[in-house]
């Protein structure tokens, strides 16, 4: 069984526009210390996959300089390894110059990577899946089960308001997929939710990617799963751990709050084995002086505290002056904090810079922002 | 032509320290964590590739294995190169003879092929056993314009210390006089750091003359250094005067990691300009749970936080549950503190499991010393570890266990 890991690094970034700005969706930090493509890009590690393709599309300088040669999560490989897949444009003018905006459009460009591979089965991956999982359970279970793809689904408990975000999937009793809904109705209560993980035969893929090529087919829902889920073997896997997708900034507010919960952190993080890998900074250890006072909260490496933080999650390399009080906030790497100032539920991006004195409040539901380099 | 190094680095780190007892029991005094996430070596390897040292060979000869691992290729400093790099030297069998390296001076002899294959014009030599931040650029061109064979870097130290270093006497431009092997009483305070640069050419000469010398030690501070005084060699004291702390003994292991607290610490760790680099692992952030209440210590990542911890230096993945209480001491990696443990001015080593409601050592107002326990090992609930004892397997098997069965 030789597999081979496709990353979606661009999927989603038009759900948080802000963070996305300047970076890939794979890009965003998360979680003190982490990108969200480490989660996704730990698990296929982890479980012995070793050759990954990372789509990209546009601004990927950040996820560039995060994955660098791959060496941070041993895929810096003579075989296999990581490989960025760039936008596939050439100097003439042909009908390939265009940007791809959909996930099929993307294997479309890609088709040369993947009939190149030599592995029997491929996990295509979406990058901002918050999760850690053993795909060689999902993929011994497509093997088992004969089928040509296999869709990880998470079951979740769903509020009318809230469906309308989340792509829905059917099966049957015996696990075979029926149908993949973008939008569902508000109905509310359990669904299995659709985690964009797959486990595909590649030569299927192979010849899907090339149909569409062939008929400019652009949708993958559309186009792939409700024309080949009735006469293909298309099954879904239910994963029972940890889930979270990113498809808000309320989203992703909330993601980095689970983390201050045990259970949740045991589930990421506490996995014998299953460590999720990120690239190293050396920073040196966190500094507490006399005056902190830091209680449930996640700091990582280089922070300098002086203040007061209270249910936050602090990025590398920040430093939070005296008298400062920092309340269900994320504070991204090399924020400055002055002193004397007041912070709730506030997201600053890398470098930002909050002067003494001031007093900074979001919501909760409605986090403020505060952009790269912005001083405030 | 073939390629040349200005100056190839050679690092001692072969000794035992057995002074810091317990910690250098399973592994070599530079593989010896400092400040929660460094080791001892990181230091002079951090200082090297800061000073545009590119070629550094490692003598390891005692319990070489968490060194070798901790080394690897050389990567966490910038040492993987194709030409040059970190280079590990073991002892070796050689057609002729194997030998173990009997001195610091025998150790390089050994090697001295590694170093002819970069046909320097200097050699540095460095120890793995002590904390500082030097530029040894400077210190070469201080060699350089000196026009000296050998130049030592000198540390003023107290009248008190002069026994455990070597000291010498120098004159106004730096031209060492007189060089004495850890002395009693000295009329100078003029402390040896270990570091040493020398012209290769007369390196070599010194170290070939002195194998053919059967009473010779091989040692650099007994044999080298004062052979090459006799001789009217040019040498020179280069003077140091940033921080440098030699960390061979438990109480000065453990003085150095406080230096690193405070609202300005003897030593910072935080300086961008002269970065130490250290192998580092993807542990998780640190978390501080909703009773975590720390001040004055330095955190690591992988750390779970529930009870108080001051004036104390955590590495990565330790645990202290709720109610635990650090004071005054270093913590290694992944050592658990149970509930209502208290640890009190102590040195606890990696993977120590101390359970609930044990006592370690005593509040360094009334302590005599400081505690100093093993590594990996399990202390039982509501043990007592007095002050000033080193407490291993063996203590824990005899004089804890031994106690539980009385009762």
């Amino acid at each position: 069984m030789t597999v081979v890991g496709i990353i979606f690094s661009n999927i989603h970034d038009k759900n948080v526009p802000e963070l996305t700005h300047h970076r890939t969706m794979a890009s965003v930090p998360f979680g003190s210390r982490y990108r969200l493509i480490d989660f996704t890009l730990s698990n296929m590690v982890n479980s012995g996959i070793n050759h990954v393709g990372v789509i990209t599309h546009y601004n990927y300088q950040s996820l560039m300089d995060h994955l660098g040669s791959g060496k941070d999560w041993d895929l810096a490989r003579r075989a296999g390894g990581i490989q960025i897949l760039p936008p596939y444009i050439t100097a003439f003018a042909n009908p390939q110059n265009f940007l791809y905006t959909t996930r099929l459009e993307a294997l479309k460009n890609i088709m040369s990577f993947i009939t190149g591979c030599t592995e029997d089965y491929v996990v295509l991956s979406d990058c901002d899946v918050i999760c850690n999982i053993d795909l060689v359970e999902l993929i011994e279970n497509h093997i088992s089960t004969g089928a040509d793809a296999t869709l990880m689904v998470k079951s979740m408990y769903l509020t009318p308001n809230g469906a309308g975000d989340m792509v829905t999937v059917e099966s049957d009793g015996d696990g075979r997929l029926i149908a993949i809904s973008e939008y569902s109705a508000p109905a509310g209560g359990y669904a299995d939710i659709c985690t964009n993980i797959w486990v595909i035969n590649r030569r299927f893929l192979e010849s899907f990617v090339s149909e569409a090529i062939a008929y400019n087919y652009n949708s993958f829902v559309k186009d792939v799963v409700r024309k080949n889920a009735p006469v293909k073997n298309f099954r879904v896997y239910r994963h029972g751990g940890y889930f979270a997708t990113i498809n808000s900034m309320q989203a992703y507010y909330m993601c980095n709050m689970d983390l201050l919960d045990e259970t949740v952190r045991k589930n990421l993080f506490g996995v014998s084995g299953r460590p999720v890998l990120t690239k190293v900074r050396n920073s040196p250890p966190a500094v507490y002086s006399d005056s902190a006072r830091v209680t449930s909260s996640l700091i990582a490496d280089g922070c300098v505290i002086n203040g007061a933080v209270e249910n936050s999650v602090v990025f590398r390399g920040v430093s939070v002056g005296k008298n400062s009080v920092i309340k269900n906030s994320i504070l991204m790497q090399d924020t400055i904090i002055g002193e004397n100032v007041t912070l709730n539920a506030v997201i600053t991006d890398k470098n930002a810079v909050i002067r003494d004195g001031r007093t900074l409040s979001g919501h909760e539901t409605h986090p403020f922002y505060i952009g790269k380099y912005i001083q405030i | 032509m073939a390629k040349k190094k200005e100056c190839v680095a050679m690092l001692l780190a072969g000794g035992q320290g057995s002074r810091l007892r317990l910690l250098t029991e399973k592994t070599a005094k530079p593989a010896v964590t400092f400040g929660g996430k460094y080791k001892i070596i990181d230091f002079p390897l951090s200082n090297c590739i800061n000073s545009g040292i590119d070629t550094v060979g490692v003598l390891t000869q005692y319990q070489p294995l968490m060194l070798n691992e901790y080394i690897g290729n050389g990567k966490p400093w910038d040492l993987d190169r194709s030409f040059g790099g970190i280079v590990v030297l073991p002892p070796y069998q050689g057609a002729h003879r194997a030998d173990w390296y009997s001195g610091t001076a025998n150790a390089i002899y050994q090697n001295l092929r590694f170093i002819k294959r970069y046909s320097p014009e200097y050699v540095l030599i460095l120890s793995g056993d002590h904390i500082y931040k030097m530029d040894y650029r400077a210190m070469l061109s201080f060699h350089k314009k000196s026009g000296a064979g050998c130049t030592i870097a000198v540390i003023e130290v107290s009248p008190e210390e002069t026994e455990r270093f070597g000291i010498m006497s120098a004159r106004k431009d730096g031209r060492i006089y007189k060089f004495e092997e850890k002395p009693k009483n000295s009329s100078s305070t003029t402390a040896s750091m270990g570091v040493y640069i020398f012209s290769a050419g007369l390196l070599m000469k010194y170290l070939e003359d002195d194998e053919q010398n059967a009473s010779s030690d091989n040692d650099f501070g007994k044999n080298i250094i004062p052979d090459m005084l006799k001789n009217g060699e040019k040498l020179f004291a280069y003077p140091f005067g940033g921080y440098w702390k030699d960390v061979g003994t438990v109480q000065s292991l453990w003085e150095s990691n406080m230096d690193l607290l405070g609202e300005r610490p003897k030593f910072d760790l935080n300086d961008r300009s002269w970065r130490i680099y250290s192998r580092n692992y993807a542990d998780p952030p640190h978390y501080m749970g909703e009773n975590a209440y720390v001040v004055n210590s330095l955190i690591n990542e992988g750390c779970e936080i529930f009870g108080r911890v001051e004036n104390s230096v955590l590495s990565s993945g330790v645990k202290v549950e709720k109610g635990g209480f650090v004071c005054d001491s270093v913590i290694m990696s992944d050592v658990t503190i149970g509930r209502n443990a208290a640890v009190n001015y102590s040195i606890i080593d990696f993977g120590t499991n101390v359970g609930e409601g044990a006592m370690i050592g005593r509040p360094k107002e009334i302590s005599k010393g400081i505690t100093l326990v093993g590594g990996e090992l399990c202390i039982p609930p509501f043990a007592i570890i007095p002050d000033d004892v080193s407490a291993g397997e063996e203590y824990i098997n005899e004089t804890l266990l031994a106690k539980e069965c009385g009762q």
